[in-house]
This record gives structure tokens, sequence and C-alpha cells, in this order.
């Protein structure tokens, strides 16, 4: 395997809680402009798999590789350097705190003088807020406090925020959960655009139609471990669901 | 979330700049709990003039404030981050004495009090750091962690100084005195001035860095913060070793003041503190408080005392009302939080 080629490469990762094996010995790639689907049952490792890649859990054993380079005890914030930006299912906002602080969690920006640049950081809130999480309200600003916001709208800041930073890897754990059908179809054609501007993305979702309906490639997981990959191309929405089925009883594809 | 990837990239050329417009509306919602706690400032300070116009209409009584208050208000500063941040800390008045502790026993060595002040500061940042780690690596609730730290420095105190206390007058021969605790224009109380410089470098942490953008983080959705790559475990040796370091700042500021040493120095000041800071709208949940509101709800504490003796009613009414002021506040604020929600 190349791993060159790729904006990303895992080999041979494992992970344990205690005794708990959670993904055992996982080879996963990522092309450089691909939409791979993550699929899988509840506690099959998904969510594992992707906190790895954005670092917040370190593997028990493996490798991962960045555009051919080896990376070693790698954390949210490295992740997050090397490109890599997140959705999470649980969305990772802070409920309490002001849109702005929100959008820079984690990577605020700052004066040459090292501290805190607020006033750019509420400008480029602004911006974001008219241009792409679609706000009209004049009674939202970036001073308004994230848990005033519906579901659909704390789902754009998070997806807003992901894009802010010139992600070339975007993670969607679950998007579409608790998005009205109009938000979720608006998800999806964001998939595609992230696709459109030569970007890779990892989706993953509980729903087969979304995961076959914009991926390239559709990776199954099953209790810790691939239990087979189909480029979506190759693959008719009815045979990957019998597929799914099969995998779910037997724990096997065919 | 209906634009396209290139859209959202940083606009490095942008030529408007984002302005706040004021309303008056939005200013009240956003500030209400600073302008509740100003109401119930002056509130206060109204009652205190017409029940004692003697002593609330001489300036006397505000010297007196900013000569005392600062001994304890130094400290509810920097609890005000640990409290944003989700945790608490007890240990605070213990460490004010171990730092003293170490004052001394350098100065024995070295008979030089510019040594002794940093070895007792440094004695002060460990403690405080001995805190974060105890929360960080053992994942013990700060609560339970810092009354066990209280108690060991109050042993260790005990211990290392043999119960003795100690005259401080060699410190009037140096300069440290005068910039500690002497007075500023032959008025104003130069711990007064530390106070102001202590609140202003903790506003700016607070809101001027990224360690206090992580701080109010960690506090509101710590798993958030960590899945967005705030490190939640710096931000705990943060808090508690800013804490560390002040108390034992404020300890020799306070035993400077009376050029002694008490062995129980700082076990006045654990209620004090904890109601500045509470008082001052800091949310016991975590995620929200301001500099400003406890360095206001320091000064309403702080005049409680002297107005209750002044109206002429027992000073056994005192720890009764500062009880009734954490629970009164803390209940306010959930009360708030959750008709936010």
């Amino acid at each position: 395997m190349e791993t060159n080629d790729y904006r990303l490469v895992l080999k041979n990762v494992s992970k344990s809680f205690g005794e708990v094996e959670a993904l055992k010995n996982v080879d996963f790639v990522l092309g450089q402009n691909e939409v791979v689907g993550l699929l899988g049952d509840n506690g099959a490792g998904k969510s594992t798999l992707i906190k790895i890649v954005t670092g917040y859990y370190q593997p028990t054993e493996g490798e991962i590789f960045f555009n051919g380079q080896k990376i070693d005890d790698l954390t949210v914030q490295k992740a997050r350097d090397l490109g890599v930006e997140t959705v999470y299912q649980e969305r990772a906002l802070a409920d309490l705190q002001t849109l702005w602080r929100n959008i820079f969690m984690g990577r605020e920006l700052r004066t040459t003088a090292g501290l805190l640049d607020v006033q750019k950081m509420k400008t480029e809130t602004h911006r974001l807020m008219t241009e792409s999480m679609g706000f009209t309200s004049l009674a939202v600003t970036p001073d308004s406090p994230v848990r005033t916001f519906s579901g659909g709208e704390k789902q754009g800041v998070a997806i807003t925020r992901a894009l802010y930073f010139d992600a070339d890897i975007i993670i969607l754990d679950e998007p579409t959960m608790g998005l009205s059908l109009k938000e979720t179809r608006k998800l999806l054609d964001f998939v595609r655009d992230i696709k459109e501007a030569g970007k890779a993305c990892i989706f993953i979702d509980h729903n087969i139609f979304h995961v076959y309906s914009v991926a390239d490639r559709v990776v199954v997981i099953d209790r810790g471990a691939v239990a087979g990959e189909f480029m979506t191309k190759d693959i008719s929405l009815d045979e990957l669901m019998d597929k799914m089925y099969r995998v779910a009883e037997t724990g096997s594809l065919d | 979330m209906n634009s396209t990837v290139e859209e959202v990239a940083p606009d490095k050329t942008a030529t408007y700049e984002y302005k706040e417009k004021f309303s008056l509306k939005k200013f009240l919602r956003q500030y209400a709990i600073q302008l509740g706690i100003l109401g119930v400032f002056f509130a206060i300070w109204a009652f205190f003039i017409i029940s004692a116009p003697n002593t609330f209409l001489s300036p006397q009584i505000y010297l007196a404030f900013m000569g005392t208050i600062p001994f304890f208000a130094l400290m509810a500063l920097p609890l005000t981050l640990v409290v944003i941040s989700g945790e608490i800390d007890l240990s605070f008045t213990s460490i004010m004495a171990i730092g003293m502790i170490a004052f001394m026993f350098v100065h024995d060595i070295s008979g030089n009090v510019w040594l002794s002040f940093i070895a007792a500061l440094a004695v002060g940042l460990f403690a405080g750091l001995m805190n974060g780690a105890i929360v960080v690596i053992f994942g013990i609730p700060s609560l339970v962690a810092t009354i066990g730290t209280q108690f060991f420095w109050r042993g260790a105190v005990l211990v290392l100084g043999q119960g003795k206390s100690g005259s401080l007058v060699y410190t009037k021969e140096s300069l440290l005195h005068p910039l500690l605790v002497g007075k500023l224009f032959g008025y104003i109380p130069m711990q007064f001035v530390w106070l102001i410089i202590v609140a202003i470098i903790m506003w700016v942490i607070l809101n001027r860095t990224r360690m206090g953008a992580h701080i109010y983080l960690t506090g509101d959705n710590e798993e958030s913060a960590r899945l967005m790559g705030v490190s939640t475990k710096r931000v705990r040796y943060f808090v508690f070793g800013l804490t560390g370091f002040v108390s034992a700042f404020a300890g020799v500021v306070a035993s400077l003041h009376v050029t002694y040493f008490w062995p129980s120095l700082g076990e006045g000041y654990l209620l004090r503190t904890l109601s500045s800071v509470f008082l001052g709208g800091t949310s016991v949940f975590g995620g929200t408080g301001t500099i400003l509101g406890t360095f206001i709800g320091a000064f309403i504490v702080g005049s409680i005392e002297a107005g209750i003796v002044a109206i002429g009613w027992t000073n056994f009414l005192t720890q009764l009302i500062y009880g009734l002021i954490i629970v009164v506040s803390v209940a306010l604020q959930a009360i708030l939080s959750r008709r936010m929600q």
C-alpha cells in the first residue's frame, strides 16, 4: 500500500478500553478527493475509528499516515493543524458561550501580541452567519449564546466551524441526526460541495440512503473490524442493504 | 448552511468590520447578572448610609475598606477562574499560611526578605499545582481534593512552625513592606493598589488569552472542549496553580500588614472569599462568571461586617449573613440558568 497517494492511511490500528477491544487490526484509507461512508451497527466501532483519526483517542497499536507522513502521538490539536475538522454527533458546542467563541473553539485567533483578536473573531463570525449559516434574524448576533439556537442552527454552526479552518479532511459523525428533511438535503448537498472542492470526507450515518447517495466508497465496520468495502458505483442500493442485514445477523457479508 | 466550501474559508481580505449595534435590551440581557450585583451593591450601601450616616458618610471607613478587603478579595479573583472552569478550591486559606512558613524559613537561613518573598510565592504555586495534579491525575472531585489539601497544608504549617507565631518586624526595614502594604500618597493602602493590579491581570487572562477562552469552554462543556482540542488538563493545572500563587501572595500581604505571622492565618477568609465569588455572579455550575462581578462582590461582603457593627447590631450576625449570601446567590443562579434553558 503506497501511503503517499492517500490523504489518510490507518495501518493495523487497534484500540482497547481495558478488556474491551473496540477496534481490531483495522486498515483504512481515504483518497485525496474521496467521500467515504462508514456504515455499521451501534457499537461497531465507527465512532472509535474517527476519534482516532481526530486525535481524541490514541490507538493501542498501529500507525497513522497523513499524506504519506507517519504521525506519532496524534492529538486533537495536531490533527486540526493537519487539516482534519470534525462535525460531531453531539455537535461539540458549548451552550452557554457566545456564537463567536463556539466558532473559534480551540483555535482562537490572536493578534501579533499573542492576545485574543476578539474583534476579528466577531467580524468573521458575522460574515459566516450571513454567508454560510443562513442567519437572517437581527436578534442573532456573534454575541448570542448558542443555547438559544434550534437543532438545525446548531448543526449549521458545527459545520461552518469545520469548514472555516480550510480543512482537507472533513469528518461528519451522524450529521443528519435531529435535522428536518430540508436541513438534511442541505447537508447532503454540502457533502457534494466538499467533493467538488477537491477535499476528502468521512461520512458516518445510520441512514444507508444518505450514505449511498453521497459516498464514493462505503466501508462496513462490524464488531471492531472492517467487514468489507464497496465502490458505490459497483453495487446497487438493494445489494448493499442485503449485505448490511447479513452482517448484522451473521457477522459476514456473504 | 447553504454555501459552498470555498466561501467559508478564512477571508484574508475582509474589508469591513463588524460593528456591534448598541441596543439597550441586548445590553440589559447580556449584563443582567452584573447589573443585578451593582443594584445589590447600591441597595446595601444606601441602607448603611441611612442606618449609620456618621460612619458611612466619612471617608475613613472607605480607606479602611481599601485596607482590609484586599486580603480576601485578592484570592477571590483567581478563585473566580477556578469556579468558571467548573472546579472549586477550598485549600487557599492554608496555602496563605504555608507560604508564610516558607517566607520565615528562608529568612532564617538567608536573612533576605526578597528571597523569602519569592520562596513564599514558589511554595504557593507548588501547592496550587499539587491541587491540579490530584484533580487531573486521580480524577478526584476538586471539592474533596482541596478539603484534603486544606487540612494537609494547615497541618504542615503547625508541624513545621511547631505551632508558633512569629514577629515580622524585620520586614519593615526592606522596601518590600511599603511596596506591599504601605500607603500611596499617604492615603491609599498599597494592598488596594495590588488588588487593582491583580484584577486587571486576571481580566486580561480571562478575556484576552486563549487560556481564558479555554477556562470558559472547560467549565461550560468539558467533553465539547476536549473534542475541539482544548487541553482541559492544562486549564486545571493553570487555575489551581494561579490560585495557589496568588493565595501565597495574599498571605504575605496580610502578614506584613500586621508584621506578625499567626499559624491560623487565612482561616477566617474561607467564607468571605467564596461568598465574594458567588455573589459576584460566577456560576457554581461553571462556564460563566466575570472578574468585575467578583470585585464588586468582595466589596459588598467586606462592607457587611463593618456595616453591621456601625449600625449597632451584634457581630455574630456576620457569619449568618455570609452563609445566607452564598446560599441565596447560588440558588438564584440555579433558577436563572434553568429559566434560560
